[in-house]
């Protein structure tokens, strides 16, 4: 599998001080494939993610993209290489409009200009269904158009590869819905996708391979059904069944 | 009479809508836990009991009365007590001022320094001691004893385990324990469900702001719960 992976992580180790917050993580990602990552808090998902777009340096081990080692590179030049991610908390450019602020991404992350830039713009808009939306200023969206932009402003800058950092928090159903069929196309337009989330069944929607992480390591990874009635990885958010308790 | 009544509560931070439109009461010297995973809503349910957030919506009565507009140091002098997540201490106050400056501002009753030492007997040494330079288990400690000082008859407890080792969090279960039974009521964070069973006489689970689950603890199986807390039941709805 590694052979055609379009992501290779190995070692992955990430260290703040003392504290090993992500231990000796391997993380393999298939073209097109939709992974989702779940897990307790501090558990490294965050962490993670992190390490893979180039926000921190890992301490140990190394990044594979598309066949280069990109762990040295940073953020930005990830990005440009093709890996782009959300944020739990959009900041989006909030005195310019919509378009503009997927232009901006298309330029910077995906060195696109002029047209190109508009055309790429305009597909991601349709992409995350908010067209309608091209002109509106940035800082007038509600929640759920606050995320689509995240997602619009991360395809447009043209990757293989999305990581989105808990995207579904605070949406109502109807909402979670919407974003789950967006979130479905991205992947169906051939965009691999990685995703961290605490709302599970919203999770389960999309992703075919399910990763839970503990305490800096992977604790159980494979089909989404099994993981989450793995005794493991109930015991890892609830605590253990058969502890004893006082 | 119910001591509390949550009436269709819905909190919000910013445009995120934290808590969606819950009811639910408690009679007096009951312990309810609240489960949930991350982001379910019940630091912000506990915050907006206590008076530290305020509600979009809803009402919080409280002994019969709706203290909904009421701050938070008023809703203590009525009795209702916050220990919050992390503790919040006065860190560069000791043990025993942090201790003496809630006992200032709550009621009267049975609690005083001297009751709280003996519930908490791990912070006699270290009431001198600056609240900073505490172990994780002497911080929460000081914590609750801190909030018992106010003698309240609503004890809001969040996240009593969070960061505390196997060690400090059975001390901290054991001083609680004379507590519990005592009349006190009680609403506890807790993530270990067996231990939140154990303690407690009814369990809410809350999903994305919402209960997805409610009843008496010895009527919950733990599959029920887990099922609950994952929103695994949500998945067939959606699916298709």
């Amino acid at each position: 599998m590694s052979s055609g992976a379009i992501l290779n992580a190995t070692g992955l180790t990430k260290r703040f001080g003392a504290l090993v917050v992500l231990n000796q993580v391997d993380f393999v990602i298939a073209p097109g494939e939709a992974i989702g990552i779940v897990g307790p808090n501090g558990a490294g998902k965050t962490t993670l993610l992190n390490v893979l777009s180039g926000a921190y340096p890992p301490s140990a081990g190394t990044v594979n993209f598309q066949g280069q080692d990109v762990s040295r590179l940073d953020a930005a030049e990830r990005n440009r290489r093709g890996i782009a991610r959300s944020h739990q908390v959009p900041r989006p450019f909030g005195g310019m409009t919509v378009f503009e602020n997927l232009h901006v991404a298309a330029a910077i992350g995906g060195n696109l200009h002029g047209d190109a830039a508009s055309a790429r713009c305009i597909e991601s808009l349709e992409l995350c269904g908010m067209t309608r939306l091209a002109n509106r200023r940035a800082e007038t969206l509600g929640l759920l158009d606050r995320k689509r932009l995240e997602m619009a402003r991360a395809l447009a800058t043209g990757p293989q590869l999305i990581l989105l950092d808990e995207i579904g928090g605070g949406l109502t159903d109807g909402e979670a819905a919407e974003l789950v069929k967006i979130i479905r196309a991205i992947n169906g337009s051939g965009v691999a996708v990685v995703w961290i989330e605490h709302i599970v069944h919203i999770l389960l929607q999309v992703v075919t391979r399910l990763v839970c992480m503990d305490a800096g390591r992977i604790l159980a990874e494979g089909d989404p059904r099994a993981v989450m009635t793995n005794p493991e990885v109930i015991s890892a958010y609830l605590g253990s069944s058969a502890e004893a308790v006082s | 009479m119910s001591i509390l009544k949550i009436d269709q509560l819905e909190c919000r931070h910013g445009l995120l809508v934290a808590v969606r439109g819950i009811s639910f009461s408690l009679a007096e010297g009951e312990i309810l836990a609240l489960v949930g995973a991350n982001g379910a809503g019940k630091t912000t349910l506990l915050r907006t009991i206590a008076g530290a957030h305020k509600p979009a919506a809803g009402s919080v009565w409280f002994d019969g009365a709706d203290v909904t507009g009421l701050r938070a140091h008023k809703r203590v002098q009525r009795g209702i007590a916050l220990v919050p997540e992390g503790r919040r201490l006065f860190t560069d106050m000791t043990v025993e001022e942090n201790l003496k400056v809630a006992g200032a501002h709550g009621r009267k009753g049975a609690w005083n320094l001297a009751t709280v030492l003996e519930a908490f007997p791990q912070l006699k040494p270290k009431l001198k001691a600056r609240a900073g330079d505490l172990s994780g288990g002497q911080q929460q400690a000081t914590a609750i004893g801190r909030a018992l000082m106010t003698n309240p008859r609503l004890l809001l407890l969040d996240e009593v385990s969070l960061g505390l080792s196997p060690l400090a969090v059975d001390q901290v279960y054991a001083s609680l324990g004379g507590l519990m039974g005592s009349g006190t009521t009680i609403i506890i964070v807790e993530q270990d469900l067996s231990r939140a069973i154990s303690v407690s006489s009814r369990v809410i689970c809350m999903l994305e702001g919402a209960i997805a689950l409610e009843g008496a603890s010895t009527s919950l199986d733990r599959e029920a719960i887990t099922a609950a807390y994952f929103g695994l039941h949500r998945q067939s709805e959606h699916a298709g």
